[in-house]
């Protein structure tokens, strides 16, 4: 009970950071519709891998807490693992992504819109990063044979870094106008 | 950090009143160190004393005890907030000394004065500014997701939530304020940031940005957040005026639901603080109606405050004269406030010291006579001695003298015409006639100032030679006096199990006494 309200509480919080940065973008954007032809230089088709890669993190977190509610600890370290490596594909394809666009040139100087890419996707990867070491502590736990039920309260968290994902995928790399302007 | 705040006020204060001439204790206050001091006086004020004494300070102590509960929902995240908060308070204190000095560019920190370092000449003390308040955001939410999980799940048996003190609500209402209103800073926060640091120009014209933004981040925090600082000092008064008028608090529920209103209003009024920065007339008739009409709420908690007094057997111990005198001089800042809500006034006064005895006569008694009321009230709970009331009282008039003696001026000199943040007033052929205000605002700054001294040693000399009490001194009926004073590891000795509500006074069926404990079958 305690646990499960502090973190929605903390949640309430980061809500409001990431829909601040949401909101300040969205006006920005309707303001510069250029920034359309910007987004095209995005890696639409590594994001749409990275969106199936953290939904599935999201499906291996959810069945090592329900292993952990069967006490069937070994198979919840094992999927929990899956969630930590699945992070960690996410945080190599991102970091893929940021070394071709600034080989391109495209950092974060460069316009107001790669200033918000850059921004919202760190902000973003460093939430992927805390989830991790979240998660890692959890898994050590597990690793141990403690019955953890603050899986739980990671879990909710790193089911909030999914869905902030998925707010951030169409409005960075999907809403591209390619040379419609 | 509160005599850090209060100095950097003497050093500036000197200069207005005696222009150029070296302040005594410090030395000649230049320009650029006038900036940086009224900057460093307002962050450090706000941010450094109000909030840690009001939430953290008055919040840890009491929450746990009024609603019956051993400790804090997470005693380790207690901890954890502490050791950022002192974290955040050296990174501040360290910009002082950096090349550049410390950041310069007003509390609000503004862009496009504060997004790139080329207009202020301050880099390292800016950089710093920003971390040192990230941290200390990241501490306070950390204590609101606490106060709040404990007031949820730790309350002790019978404490309905209409059973809570009045504290107990007014500190989860401005956690809840503070915990949804500060993350759209954080952003905006970051985007300067990465403005100082990188030159992307979020907020400047020349690269397709807006300074404007900034200003709507920031209020959207910022007028909230002086909500965040009111509650709590409502909720200190609001223990003590029953307790000393002998009566229950008047309107209970009524209060709760109107400072529910107030909170939500408060989230709608940001941009009065916006008017003459170039918003649509349009957009600013709404904010001018939502700003005037939270005071009604306000005002219904006040008038129930002095329901609470009316014809009740008024002790005037210390803490009852501090209580009186937050709720005198916050009315002053309060009506005050309807004339910088309605944008007509505003466009003159804006920016004028009018505002700035405005937000002083709310800040003031919130931050720092609510504080001494608290302190006296709870000082034997926390220590199990009373505070020298003789002294005390002197402490009292002291203060209260020497602060009219302060603000009040600044409204003539408003009117006048005075901006604030100006360097040497005498160049203007306009206020010198005006010139002797500053004098005795100075003068009674200097009073005040020198006022806190016998507060210090009373409050220190009383740990050891205070009159020794026993749990509860006052006669009062909220739980927290029924733990030992000090309280031991676990507050109680048995678990309280609640009766009835907080303020139950003079009920005519107790005969031989006019209270009766919460916790009391």
């Amino acid at each position: 009970m305690k646990h499960r309200l502090g973190i929605w509480f903390f949640l309430g919080s980061e809500i409001a950071v990431f829909g601040g940065l949401i909101a300040c973008y969205l006006l920005y954007r309707f303001r510069h519709p250029e920034w359309g032809l910007q987004a095209v230089h995005t890696l639409t088709g590594i994001g749409a891998i990275n969106t199936v890669v953290l939904l599935t993190s999201s499906l291996t977190m959810i069945l090592a807490h329900w292993f952990v509610e069967e006490d069937n600890f070994k198979s919840a370290a094992n999927y929990l693992g899956m969630t930590i490596l699945l992070g960690i594909v996410f945080l190599l394809f991102k970091s893929y992504e940021y070394h071709h666009e600034i080989n391109q040139g495209l950092v974060p100087t460069k316009s107001l819109f790669w200033g918000f890419y850059y921004l919202m996707t760190g902000l973003h990867a460093l939430h992927v990063i805390g989830g991790l070491v979240a998660n890692g502590i959890i898994w050590t736990g597990l690793r141990k044979g403690f019955s953890t039920h603050r899986i739980e309260s990671v879990g909710i968290y790193w089911h909030f870094v999914d869905v902030v994902w998925i707010f951030l995928f169409p409005l960075l790399y999907i809403a591209s106008s390619g040379g419609a302007q | 950090m509160a005599i850090i705040g209060g100095y950097l006020a003497y050093l500036f204060r000197y200069q207005l009143a005696f222009p150029n001439e070296p302040v005594p204790g410090y030395g000649l206050v230049g320009p650029d160190q006038y900036n940086s001091f009224v900057t460093m006086h307002g962050t450090i004020m706000v941010f450094w004393v109000a909030m840690p004494i009001l939430l953290s300070g008055f919040g840890n102590f009491l929450l746990p005890l009024m609603i019956g509960a051993g400790d804090m929902a997470f005693p380790r995240l207690n901890m954890t907030s502490y050791w950022v908060f002192f974290l955040s308070t050296v990174v501040l204190l360290l910009s002082f000394f950096v090349p550049g000095g410390s950041f310069s560019g007003g509390w609000t920190i503004y862009p496009p004065l504060s997004a790139s370092p080329g207009y202020t000449g301050v880099i390292w003390g800016g950089h710093l500014w920003i971390l040192a308040v990230a941290l200390e955001f990241t501490s306070m939410l950390m204590g609101g997701i606490n106060f709040l999980t404990t007031t949820v799940a730790m309350r002790a048996k019978g404490m309905g939530l209409f059973r809570l003190p009045i504290f107990v609500w007014m500190i989860n209402i401005a956690s809840i304020l503070f915990m949804f209103s500060v993350g759209p800073l954080i952003a905006g926060a970051f985007m300067l940031l990465a403005d100082r640091l990188f030159d992307v120009g979020f907020y400047l014209p020349a690269s397709g940005g807006d300074p404007l933004l900034f200003q709507h981040l920031f209020w959207f925090f910022g007028h909230p957040e002086v909500y965040v600082l009111l509650l709590p000092a409502l909720g200190i008064i609001a223990e003590i005026f029953p307790v000393f008028s002998r009566k229950p608090l008047f309107g209970y529920r009524t209060i709760i639901y109107s400072t529910l209103v107030a909170g939500l209003l408060s989230f709608i009024v940001w941009a009065h603080h916006q008017f003459i920065s170039g918003i649509d007339p349009r957009l600013a008739a709404p904010f001018s109606v939502t700003t005037i009409l939270i005071s009604v709420p306000f005002a219904i908690t006040l008038f129930a405050f002095i329901a609470t007094l009316w014809r009740g057997s008024i002790r005037l111990t210390t803490s009852m004269l501090f209580a009186l005198g937050m709720l005198a001089e916050f009315l002053v800042g309060g009506v005050t406030g309807i004339f910088n809500g309605s944008t007509a006034a505003d466009i003159y006064i804006h920016d004028t010291l009018f505002v700035v005895a405005h937000f002083h006569y709310t800040l003031f008694p919130v931050t720092f006579i609510a504080t001494f009321a608290g302190i006296y009230y709870w000082y034997p709970k926390m220590f199990g001695r009373f505070m020298n009331e003789t002294w005390g009282k002197v402490h009292f008039w002291i203060t209260i003298i020497g602060f009219n003696a302060v603000f009040l001026p600044m409204f003539a000199f408003g009117l006048a015409g005075h901006q604030r943040r100006i360097f040497d007033p005498t160049l203007f052929d306009y206020l010198q006639p005006y010139q002797y205000l500053h004098v005795i605002a100075t003068v009674g700054l200097i009073v005040m100032l020198a006022g806190q001294i016998p507060f210090i040693i009373n409050f220190f000399a009383s740990l050891s030679r205070g009159k020794v009490v026993d749990r509860n001194p006052w006669l009062a009926n909220t739980l927290e006096w029924l733990a030992p004073s000090p309280p031991g590891h676990g507050n109680f000795d048995q678990e309280p199990v609640v009766q009835r509500g907080p303020y139950e006074y003079s009920h005519p069926l107790l005969k031989e006494r006019d209270w009766i404990s919460q916790g009391e079958l």
